[in-house]
């Protein structure tokens, strides 16, 4: 990497970098020094009054039993959209490698759902899904299930994982679909000749050489299923019937917004930001350097 | 394909296939609800175009349509979504490309310092900050309006880093050419950087776009007023209806207007988006 000649001017620089540096610390910088600083108070419900309490609001946190389980909802939804998301693309993109003809209209037709609006996608499954009308419902009537995501929590939690991760497919199926067709051919076609099929190529040879890509989007999509779906369960099970849905970024929005409890709310914002922090350096750290084509 | 296997290939086919019918679902029946009168979900969902054609579109459209007797104006939420995306992609693209310049063409003190601090941003999401950020932006009066909507959401460090990395591989030849021809850093930005830069301007620019339409999270906080709703606001406030029927022809015709643009942008610009995609995550 060639590093470029160096202009000389003393104040362009700063021109340039200032709008986004100002937008950054105002929007950014501060307001999570703000939650740091105001999750270490405690404000009674009219904002009248504040006193320091230092990690009280940690401790009571850790000590709430619908926290530690919203914990644990998170995981459980986390885990479940991660896996599925990833098992869907693989088996997607394994067979979309060997395509030749008629590939870009797979592709088109694969990808869309990657535009579409998380609330937009709670939208269709809600339908879907409906108690009463929706067309999954009357399909697993066939099955003897009365399916009620307003009543049964376990259906609720189903049905946002299915919403979100109908969504995530396409975005693993390019990157998969990009690892699998980086394999050298020379592999496959020595592989072929020793009388190997497709399947057992693709079990002995792709799927370990692709092994980088899958550990890097199994990391990108633990970090959708914990931030980005906000939208999913909020407009299709508000966290509930009963907490069941309820995940920690769900959780920090209805305890600060609709519950106005702002101590426990920065606690939970001051966790989160740990969270990210914590898998933004993994991903810098032991992804990055791993993805090898 | 390395090998001739016919009956293989077939099924390869046949399993796309299934996995694009089965992704395609929801749409469809989404499609096919809004040719419905709203009547034909007393007991199940059909899946066969009922009668009214489009004229469910048409109503939404005209803003003749009301729902549960209050008024509908898509028009209006779709210009505020565009107005919105537009904005943000076409802020975020400018702060970006103008810090990326400055990091990687000139050496100034606190470089290393704003380039981190830029970084500090990829672990801040909204999702994390809501309230502090909320507050800040009620402090600086920008409730309700397209400077709040907008402006907080425009930092953006994968932007900033896609066209740092862009910018390191441009060859030290042609900024070299450029002085000696006596072109100063603002001419050698517009007349070399920025036509250099267009494939990777298209490929962030189907990225910010689908970010910038489909926030939710934010634009829910910070409007109140009917007249800043965007379109897919719109969506979560049909849902909500708890007593009265629920149309689901007008909310799915709703569903399918909200979602068409970006999806369009996406097919449209195929090549930029899987582009976009790809490296703004390396």
């Amino acid at each position: 990497m060639s590093s470029p000649v160096i202009f000389k001017n003393r104040y362009l620089p700063y021109a340039l970098i200032a709008p986004q540096l100002l937008i950054t610390i105002v929007f950014f910088i501060l307001p999570a020094g703000q939650a740091i600083f105001q999750s270490a108070q405690l404000e009674d419900a009219f904002g009248l009054s504040r006193e320091f309490v230092g990690l009280e609001n940690f401790i009571n946190l850790f000590n709430d039993s619908y926290y530690l389980e919203s914990f644990f909802t998170t995981l459980k939804f986390s885990v479940s959209v991660a896996v599925l998301a990833l098992v869907c693309a693989l088996i997607l993109s394994a067979f979309a490698e060997h395509i030749v003809r008629g590939a870009t209209f797979y592709r088109t037709f694969l990808i869309w759902p990657y535009a579409v609006a998380p609330v937009v996608a709670g939208s269709l499954w809600l339908f879907l899904f409906d108690p009463s009308i929706g067309v999954v419902t009357d399909m697993l009537e066939w099955f003897g299930i009365n399916w009620n995501p307003t009543l049964n929590g376990d259906h609720a939690m189903w049905m946002v994982i299915i919403t979100s991760t109908w969504k995530q497919i396409s975005y693993n199926f390019l990157f998969f679909l990009a690892a699998l067709q980086s394999v050298p051919k020379s592999l496959h076609e020595a592989a072929a000749i020793d009388g190997s099929g497709p399947i057992k190529r693709f079990i002995t040879i792709s799927f370990p050489l692709i092994s980088p890509t899958s550990f890097f989007l199994l990391v990108i999509n633990f970090v959708y299923a914990f931030f980005d779906t906000f939208a999913v369960i909020h407009a299709m099970t508000q966290g509930g019937p009963g907490n069941s849905t309820s995940t920690l970024v769900y959780k920090v929005y209805n305890d600060g917004f609709i519950g106005l409890d702002l101590g426990s709310s920065a606690a939970q914002s001051v966790i989160l930001m740990v969270l990210v922090a914590l898998l933004t350096v993994f991903q810098f750290k032991y992804v990055e350097k791993k993805v090898a084509y | 394909m390395v090998e001739r296997r016919p009956l293989f290939r077939i099924f390869c086919h046949v399993i796309l296939v299934l996995g694009i019918v089965s992704i395609a679902l929801p749409v469809w029946v989404a499609v096919v609800a809004t040719t419905h009168e709203n009547s034909a979900f007393s007991t199940s969902t059909p899946l066969w175009f009922g009668d009214l054609g489009f004229s469910v579109f048409r109503d939404l459209l005209s803003n003749e349509s009301t729902f549960n007797n209050s008024s509908l104006p898509i028009t209006d939420m779709l210009f505020n979504s565009m107005i919105m995306a537009l904005a943000i992609t076409v802020g975020k693209l400018s702060i970006s490309i103008m810090s990326a310049y400055a990091v990687v063409f000139f050496r100034f003190p606190g470089r290393m310092l704003a380039f981190w601090m830029i970084f500090f941003t990829l672990m801040l999401p909204v999702e994390v900050r809501i309230i502090p950020t909320f507050e800040i932006v009620t402090n600086l009066n920008m409730l309700n309006s397209f400077s709040g909507l907008t402006i907080p959401l425009i930092a953006s460090a994968t932007a900033t880093f896609l066209f740092r990395q862009f910018f390191l591989t441009v060859p030290r030849e042609l900024v070299e050419a450029a002085r000696i021809d006596g072109a100063g850093p603002i001419r050698f930005f517009f007349d070399i950087l920025l036509p250099l830069s267009r494939t990777n301007i298209a490929a962030l620019f189907v990225i910010t776009f689908i970010y910038g339409w489909n926030q939710y999270l934010w634009p829910l906080l910070i409007t109140t007023d009917a007249q800043y709703y965007t379109i897919v606001m719109g969506i979560k406030q049909m849902l909500g209806v708890t007593d009265g029927i629920i149309e689901w022809n007008k909310i799915m015709a709703t569903t399918i207007i909200a979602m068409l643009p970006p999806v369009i942008v996406v097919i449209a610009m195929q090549k930029a988006f899987v582009k976009g995609l790809v490296d703004s995550e390396k």
